[in-house]
């Protein structure tokens, strides 16, 4: 799950802004690292990389993890279909129920699995998130794709690999790497879901362990 | 959500949205080609059970199963009370075996209410003596929200022994809370003396509220009420206050039929009718295991401090 | 005990201004402002109320049979710690006590335990069976001299046996305690019928039920002109009927629990079953019409149906719980939170309403059995509690001389705190605790001097108010 904090929100780090852009969804202390144009050139060039790699991805199926996982597999999907001309099917893989620290919070509410009709099984299956950090959650998807069929590859398509990985799980398309340290917060903000396009990085101001850093981190 | 689920009014319009929502998604899982979910695993749910119900034990038990928890089952069925080991011997017991969650049927009202100060584990309510049975109503706003589309201003009427019934209860509070409007109708002797401090209407002409009706569930008519003077005879309630062809004719035609089971064939509702498109019998038992699998994750799937 | 004298300065008597008393020889010697008396021990009461010895018609001592919720050493004991001197016990023991033999033995029991006087209730039908009359003469003839009789916990339903029984007490000045539950009504059923018992899933106890048994019994005591006493009143439309059989001039007295002025049903939400009771708790506009009945006399004493009950019995769900709850240790306090505090009877109302009519409705007039119920002046029997209205505390269960723990006014606050009670001069209760009985040690010539002291009451006074 995104712990994504509604802008303004991070006010524990907040400075003064001196620019004064306080109606900007960036939020005092952060910085915008990917705009909306950089975000689409990405997700073309992933889209091209994903047709290289899977011969022309007629067997592809485009699994997001929600919450914007799914948006930005719905946006691939678009691409390969445009430059394949074929529809590539893309669906919806919720983790929730999958996820190692379950005990360490609230029971949370799941987020919607949809797989395409076609299924998953013999299929080459891309995992899409936004944010690529510990791989638990992508450990976590690999155990939820394990019980709904047998792929014949599962492959990774983030948006932003920041780094400081926990398992041994790598990404095989990458709209952007962004060194970070732990402290630091990776922000997407997506249309679909925040009205804008947008990867923000900021400082961590919530305690550790807090959703925050949980969550935007993974 | 609280810690226990005893009474339907425990739980908020969020809650109540939360669990039809999440057995929304849960509902899937038993399509799939593993019915099984990772998610309690090494938590250890007992099935306490001093009534016999093998339908509810059964769903409780596939529900807990799916989500891979350990299931005891806990048969006190015969061990009367005045003889047996006390509510709270058996509390202390199931406390020291490390019960996560003890989910609780028993004849008399109130014991889930009891077992909820014995132990720290979860209690959820399988039904308490004329008190409620809350993962019942649940399942039958499930039912009614897949069916119908919505709850908000759903027209529920409720038929039979209300004074005796748990559903009858859970339903009213339920539906209440999700924004339904509930009728009840039944013999004067079926109704609770102080039933107009519920939050429902309630009357005894069922022809007349059928057309009025998106939903009608009949309740069971139990066979000690038979002989206990609640009403003349059997074929005279049947006649009354039985779902049969004509009265079916009367509803809506979009109207649904349900029953909590086990059902009276012949009695509060005909056979034909039990098995009409119309009705949601069957699919009341699926959506039974998918509900019970919501509440048990959001009872249980959370941090220890939560709950 | 030994001869001693005690001199209590500045207590309160029933409300009233300060005076001092002096117990001599089991009786108050004088009163006034008195100085040292010879060899008498002082008491400072000053700010301490001054009640004549509290009369329980309605306690259940549970010996013999149930000796591990309570015995009558033990109830006793709550009764000397909640300022009464004579206690009523009730006939549903095991055996019952229905026989000359059973009642003596109880009787025998609360001399040895020495704590208050015992006056046995004894049953109206044979082992409470309802079918065929118990030895109601045998059991007045007795060195008991019972005149109460009750099946109690079960009703007299059938109406020729009630007739009857009525009217058979009528040879020995007897009086019949009714119950008042319909058998059939009740079937099964568990709190009072309404919002909350249909809310619960708990079958509901209908007010009729009391009130219908009530209307009946005072038709048959009219008829056969005989004394009825209607046991724990709990509805409002219980006082409607025995308000109207007194405008008749019948022989009709009542009595309500301390309990029933207090609580309501409301309690049954936590299904706690310290808060099941025979009857039960009922509705606000219950509560209000009770106290206004006791205020206006229509109801005339009130009794604790002290109703131990071991952990056991309490500590299971609520319909196979036991009904009752004890009372002895908090009445007095109870009645100051719901009848005095807020106005509806002063202090002299409540030595009515706890002693003296009490003590007439039980027989208790120095002829052959204990004299109660007298008002304090001199040459009334020194039986006597010093009560301290301004105290508060919270009712600590733990602290209880009863065997048993059911008091559903655990945890709350009260106000009041019994300081001592005295029987016939000798001090039961000193500091709010009990002191020492010597009950068992005592030898068989100060035993049998006890019980013709409990049986003659001493001294002869006038005729007690009837």
């Amino acid at each position: 799950m995104h712990a994504l904090h509604p802008p303004g929100e991070d006010s524990g780090q907040a400075r003064p802004d001196p620019a004064g852009n306080s109606r900007s969804a960036v939020p005092p202390g952060s910085k915008t690292v990917l705009g909306s144009e950089e975000i689409r050139r990405a997700l073309t060039r992933i889209a091209h990389e994903i047709v290289e790699r899977t011969d022309g991805a007629s067997d592809v199926v485009l699994l997001g993890i929600p919450t914007r996982g799914v948006p930005l597999a719905h946006r691939l999907a678009a691409r390969l279909s445009q430059a394949e001309g074929h529809p590539a099917p893309a669906g919806s893989l919720d983790i929730t129920m999958y996820r190692d620290d379950l005990r360490l919070r609230p029971a949370r509410s799941l987020g919607h699995t949809e797989v395409p009709a076609e299924g998953i099984d013999d299929k080459i299956v891309v995992l899409v998130d936004d944010v690529l950090y510990s791989g638990r959650t992508v450990r976590a998807a690999l155990d939820a794709l394990g019980d709904l069929g047998r792929p014949r590859a599962v492959q990774l398509a983030v948006l932003v690999d920041r780094g400081h990985r926990e398992l041994p799980i790598r990404p095989d398309y990458v709209g952007k790497n962004l060194p970070t340290s732990q402290r630091e917060v990776v922000r997407v903000l997506l249309a679909e879901v925040d009205g804008q396009d947008a990867v923000i990085l900021g400082q961590d101001s919530a305690e550790p362990g807090a959703d925050g850093a949980a969550g935007a981190g993974r | 959500m609280n810690r226990h689920l005893i009474s339907a009014a425990d739980l908020s319009r969020d809650d109540a949205l939360l669990i039809l929502d999440t057995a929304d998604e849960l509902a899937q899982v038993a399509d799939r080609p593993i019915r099984k979910l990772p998610t309690l695993r090494g938590r250890t749910v007992v099935n306490l059970f001093y009534e016999d119900s093998t339908r509810t034990r059964i769903s409780f038990e596939a529900a807990a199963k799916r989500l891979s928890a350990d299931v005891i089952n806990f048969s006190a069925k015969g061990s009367s009370v005045a003889k047996g080991e006390s509510l709270k011997d058996t509390a202390l017991t199931l406390e020291a075996m490390g019960a996560d969650a003890v989910v609780i049927r028993h004849s008399a009202s109130g014991a889930p209410h009891r077992l909820a100060g014995w132990v720290r584990g979860s209690v959820v309510n399988a039904g308490d003596g004329q008190h409620e049975h809350p993962t019942q109503a649940l399942l039958d706003a499930f039912t009614m929200r897949r069916r119908l589309g919505r709850l908000d201003g759903l027209r529920v009427t409720i038929v039979g022994d209300v004074l005796h019934s748990r559903v009858a209860r859970s339903n009213v509070l339920l539906l209440r809370t999700l924004g339904a409007e509930v009728t009840l109708v039944a013999p004067p002797t079926l109704l609770p003396v102080a039933v107009g401090s519920w939050p429902c209407d309630s009357g005894y002409d069922l022809d007349a509220a059928l057309p009025k009706t998106d939903v009608v569930m009949m309740l069971r008519v139990q066979a000690e009420r038979m002989n206990a003077a609640y009403f003349p005879t059997v074929r005279e309630y049947s006649r009354r206050y039985g779902l049969d062809d004509r009265r079916l004719a009367l509803l809506p035609e979009h109207a649904i039929v349900m029953h909590p089971g086990p059902m009276n064939r012949g009695v509060e509702i005909a056979a034909d009718v039990a098995d009409s498109p119309r009705s949601t019998i069957v699919e009341q038992v699926a959506n039974g295991v998918s509900i019970r699998m919501a509440v048990l994750y959001l009872l249980l799937g959370g941090a220890e401090a939560a709950r | 005990m030994s001869e001693s004298a005690w001199l209590i300065k500045s207590a309160s008597p029933a409300g009233g201004p300060a005076t001092d008393l002096l117990l001599r020889d089991g009786q108050i010697a004088d009163m006034g402002a008195l100085g040292a008396a010879d060899g008498a021990r002082v008491i400072d009461a000053a700010g301490l109320i001054a009640l004549p010895g509290l009369v329980d018609l309605h306690t259940h001592l549970r010996e013999p049979g149930r000796e591990d919720a309570e015995t009558v050493e033990t109830g006793t004991a709550a009764a000397a710690l909640g300022g009464f001197t004579a206690v009523h016990a009730m006939a549903n023991t095991e055996p019952a006590a229905d026989t000359a033999g059973v009642v003596e033995q109880i009787w025998r029991l609360g001399v040895r335990a020495g704590y208050c006087d015992v006056r046995p209730v004894g049953a109206v039908t044979a082992g409470l069976a309802g079918s065929q009359l118990a030895e109601l003469g045998a059991m007045a003839d007795s060195r008991a001299r019972v005149r109460v009789y009750s099946d109690d916990g079960r009703c007299v339903s059938d109406a020729v046996l009630m007739r009857r029984a009525l009217e058979y007490v009528k040879a020995f000045d007897g009086v019949i305690a009714q119950h008042a539950q319909e058998p059939r009504l009740t079937d099964g059923a568990q709190m009072n019928e309404g919002e909350v018992s249909g809310r619960l899933g708990l079958t509901g106890w209908p007010a009729v039920a009391e009130e219908a048994i009530i209307a009946r019994d005072c038709l048959l005591a009219a008829h056969v002109d005989s004394a009825l006493h209607i046991c724990h009143v709990s509805t409002a439309g219980s006082v409607e009927i025995i308000r109207w059989a007194k405008s008749k001039g019948w022989r009709v007295t009542a009595e309500v629990t301390p309990h029933h002025l207090l609580l309501t049903d409301e309690l049954a939400e936590t299904y706690d079953p310290v808060y099941k009771v025979n009857p039960p708790l009922r509705t606000k506009a219950d509560v209000a019409a009770l106290r206004a009945a006791l205020a206006d006399g229509t109801i005339d004493c009130v009794a604790t149906d002290h109703a131990p009950h071991s952990v056991e019995d309490k500590e299971t769900e609520w319909q196979v719980a036991a009904f009752g709850m004890t009372g002895l240790e908090t009445a007095l306090r109870v009645v100051q939170a719901a009848m005095v505090d807020t106005g509806l009877l002063d202090w002299a109302g409540v030595a009515d309403r706890m002693s003296v009519r009490p003590a007439a409705i039980g027989r208790l007039t120095g002829q052959g059995a204990p004299l109660h119920g007298r008002p304090l002046q001199p040459g009334s029997p020194a039986n006597l509690v010093l009560y301290d209205p301004a105290a508060r505390s919270v009712v600590s269960p733990a602290a209880h001389a009863s065997r048993s723990r059911n008091t559903p006014f655990a945890r709350m606050e009260l106000p009041g705190s019994v300081q001592a009670t005295f029987l016939r001069g000798e001090p039961v209760v000193l500091g709010g605790k009990l002191v020492a009985s010597d009950g068992q040690a005592a030898s068989d010539s100060q035993l049998a001097a006890r019980e013709r002291q409990s049986q003659r009451g001493q001294p002869a006074g006038p005729e007690p108010v009837r």
